[in-house]
């Protein structure tokens, strides 16, 4: 049987073995913690690192060394985590530097609680550390896509010399679901030519430091240029019956999955509702939403937060339809009746 | 012909590409200690012959262009986190010669955890920490080091141990720690100290291409700009006021004993990582449903709470695991996941033979309650025509609800009778799969292995299942 009933979490380690992520560095937090005890329990089975840091500015760190080596390696965490590691990100994306830094998102802001919420696609999706940067964004919403989100990630990361970032919230990391391992290869894994690796042959310079202007400009241009491909070749996305929807539901993660019972329960009740979920945040698909701008009447985004998505989504609609929302914070995740309810007086 | 007895070492570039302005003499002031210091890591890494194999981590600090100068890796690190970058750079590149070189706000300041962890860690990695007393890219603020009186231009009348404390001593800090190996203070003040300084900077390289375990050399170094006294007057100045605080000397070397670090382990990688990670990958075309549901029940949405300890968690999770055995979409989630630690409990199970929306349980068709407190909440919250199982064991009230079939099991009773009063979970499965033949117990037996971790209750979890179906074949449920 390939087939195993896993924790959202333990399906990120999985994914990452099988994507031959060599080294994992982290600080343990609830509601992420079963990541790093994955990962301290297969890493050295498969002769790969595994430290337990003394900080997640710490953990953060050693993914900028052993990432400038040119290996894949990650680091996850929750909120509270992340904002600690945005200094590090900051340089990781500045050196150019791949590596997959998993976040499973809790209650804030401050010490909030260890409740899901998804209060941290701002801090993950517009950068949250100094400079002109960006990390693309995958947002899974089950435990199979904790796994082959992860695994892709390593290779968008890899592909582009950039963080990249798994979106989780606190639901999806704690959900038991059936994962299928069937379809993944497990990659070899390897040091890339551009790293340092203590050898004759590369000794190469891993810096985000331009003291000229004009070099610092040119770093940013290029960085610039790196991210429009992103934005061209690595949006994802899915919709469900969205092809005669008068009113598109918005949602990722977790809520995307309650949505999707919304739109069933909807339908029934005579209302053409679709869904829309952004499997990238960053980069948004656009084009999609631009379609879906010219034949829906109303969008709806509903987020366990106080309406952070939804900025992005109006932004690329240009108010050309209108944009509606609902949000939860505080750990309360949104049922089908409460969201169900308002779609009908939506529409 | 001549040969030349002194010359650049090796480890140096010949020209410094990476730098702005005169590529052939350093960024740093006249006068300064950086340079000799990089000269003896230079010239130590030529002799042992390692620079082919050297990484450089350079901090933030006057050192932050190091990889101007060494002909190495080179690696730039936030600032005070070199030895974090040190550490996950060595952790990949074992056979690595990897130098953390820092300044003292870099490490004794911003960078105290990081330094402190990676000396605990006992981390393979060499670290040069350059003692000024001061802040000089900055423009002379004080440093954690800065002496007590000393005059900076953020300690204007003197640093006051009343407002910025003492003196960070990191010598004395690091040689407490078990793990490292060597830890020198060293001064570049006149001949015979700068000799040592050079001799304790390569045997801390030897003892780390040795794999001895981590070693730290403190460099007193001078700072005349940031200071502002010649070079002359600089070198005085270590010698009067920094020796007397920061005595130079061996503060731990347990290198004769310490044994090398066992040899990094090989990466495995291929087909047997799916070992490792237990996956039995099967080229089998996607399962299909291979028990079907009686249509009654079909699509359960279940809710099972009580308190914690009466296993609920793990019937919700036995429930799904038989539920995917037979190729149904199944989820389980904690009511409040990781926030359980006692209490009282409760999660919900999909077993559905199409793509679960979402996971959470509001209107549950199939409720188990094992306490009282969980009836009296989810009861109001059922399906109408919906299955409630209610452990009368531990309920001494009747079901409200009038529309629903109701199924009272003495859960924990059988269970107490059984020997041990645990696997009331384990009777309610069997009651329940009895009833609704939601799931066949062959299933449920070839499943514990994977939702019981010891092996050796999975007879007496077993023999619980077949009570709870006993009890409601004989009492006609």
């Amino acid at each position: 049987m390939s087939k195993e009933l896993l924790k959202g979490n333990y399906a990120v380690i999985k994914g990452a073995l099988l994507a031959g992520c060599v080294a994992y560095f982290g600080y343990p937090i609830t509601p992420a913690s079963e990541i790093a005890e994955a990962a301290a329990y297969y890493f050295p089975l498969a002769g790969r690192t595994f430290v337990q840091a003394e900080s997640e500015i710490a953990s953060i760190n050693m993914v900028y060394g052993a990432a400038g080596a040119g290996v894949r390696c990650m680091t996850a965490s929750s909120g509270p985590g992340i904002s600690l590691k945005q200094e590090g990100i900051s340089y990781i994306a500045g050196s150019e530097l791949p590596c997959v830094i998993v976040d499973v998102m809790r209650g804030g802001p401050g010490l909030g609680n260890i409740a899901p919420e998804q209060g941290d696609y701002h801090q993950v999706v517009k950068g949250g550390g100094h400079g002109n940067y960006k990390c693309a964004v995958y947002a899974p919403n089950s435990a199979q896509e904790m796994c082959d989100l992860t695994y892709k990630a390593f290779e968008t990361a890899e592909k582009y010399r950039n963080p990249v970032f798994v979106l989780a919230d606190g639901f999806i990391g704690q959900m038991m679901e059936q994962v299928e391992f069937g379809k993944l290869d497990p990659v070899t894994p390897k040091k890339l030519d551009w790293g340092v690796h203590g050898t004759a042959d590369s000794k190469n310079l891993i810096n985000s430091i331009y003291l000229d202007p004009d070099e610092l400009e040119a770093h940013n241009r290029k960085l610039q240029e790196k991210y429009k491909k992103m934005e061209e070749n690595e949006a994802m996305f899915e919709t469900y019956k969205t092809e005669d929807a008068d009113i598109v539901l918005i949602g990722y993660g977790i809520t995307s999955r309650i949505l999707r019972t919304v739109v069933d329960e909807a339908r029934k009740a005579g209302i053409k509702a679709g869904l829309f979920r952004p499997i990238t945040l960053w980069p948004l698909a656009k084009d999609e939403l631009n379609k879906l701008k010219n034949s829906a009447k109303k969008f709806f985004v509903v987020e366990m937060s106080n309406g952070q998505l939804v900025e992005d989504i109006r932004l690329v609609v240009e108010g050309k339809i209108p944009v509606e929302f609902h949000g939860r914070m505080g750990g309360n995740v949104p049922t089908v009746d409460e969201v169900l309810e308002i779609t009908k007086k939506l529409s | 012909m001549y040969e030349p007895i002194l010359s650049k070492p090796k480890s140096f570039f010949e020209t410094y590409k990476e730098k702005t302005g005169d590529q052939t003499i350093t960024h740093y002031c006249p006068g300064c200690g950086h340079g000799i210091v990089h000269k003896y890591v230079a010239s130590a890494l030529d002799e042992l012959n390692l620079t082919d194999r050297a990484i450089f981590v350079s901090p933030v600090g006057c050192s932050v262009f190091g990889y101007y100068y060494f002909n190495t890796g080179n690696l730039q690190a936030a600032h005070g986190r070199a030895p974090a970058v040190a550490t996950g750079s060595k952790r990949v590149n074992p056979d690595s010669i990897v130098i953390s070189y820092q300044g003292d706000g870099d490490l004794a300041a911003i960078g105290t955890a990081e330094i402190i962890h990676a000396a605990n860690r006992g981390e393979l990695i060499t670290v040069i920490f350059i003692n000024n007393a001061i802040y000089g890219m900055t423009g002379g603020q004080m440093a954690p080091t800065t002496l007590v009186g000393q005059k900076t231009t953020t300690t204007p009348r003197g640093r006051d141990p009343h407002n910025e404390g003492y003196p960070v001593k990191m010598c004395e800090l690091i040689s407490q720690l078990n793990a490292p190996i060597y830890v020198e203070r060293v001064a570049l003040n006149n001949a015979a100290n700068r000799a040592k300084a050079k001799r304790a900077i390569k045997k801390a390289l030897k003892l780390q291409s040795e794999r001895k375990g981590f070693t730290f050399v403190e460099v007193l170094s001078q700072c005349p700009t940031g200071w502002k006294v010649d070079a002359p007057d600089a070198l005085k100045w270590i010698e009067e006021k920094m020796i007397p605080y920061y005595p130079v000397k061996v503060f731990k070397d347990t290198s004769n004993e310490a044994e090398p670090y066992p040899e990094a382990k090989e990466i495995i990688s291929g087909e047997k990582v799916f070992e490792i990670l237990g996956i039995k990958r099967d080229e089998k075309k996607e399962e299909t449903i291979k028990y079907e549901i009686p249509e009654k029940y079909k699509n359960p949405r279940i809710k099972i709470a009580g308190f914690g300890g009466q296993g609920v968690l793990l019937l919700g999770v036995a429930l799904a695991q038989v539920g995917m055995m037979e190729g149904y979409n199944v989820t389980w989630i904690p009511s409040y996941g990781p926030e359980m630690r006692g209490g009282t409990a409760n999660c919900s199970v999909n077993i559905s033979d199409s793509l679960i929306g979402s996971p959470v349980v509001e209107k549950p068709t199939i409720l188990v309650a094992m306490n009282k407190p969980s009836m009296e909440k989810f009861e109001k919250d059922m399906v109408s025509g919906g299955i409630l199982f209610y452990n009368t064991a531990m309920i001494d009230t009747e079901p409200q609800r009038d529309d629903i079939i109701k199924v009272p099991v003495p859960a924990t009773k059988i269970a107490s009778d059984l020997g041990n009063i645990r696997v009331g979970n384990m009777v309610m499965l069997g009651a329940i799969i009895e009833k609704t033949k939601l799931l066949p117990l062959e299933t449920v037996k070839s499943g514990f292995e994977y939702f019981i971790s010891r092996k050796n209750l999975i007879p007496l979890n077993e023999k619980a299942v077949e009570a709870g179906m006993n009890y409601i074949k004989e009492n006609n449920l």
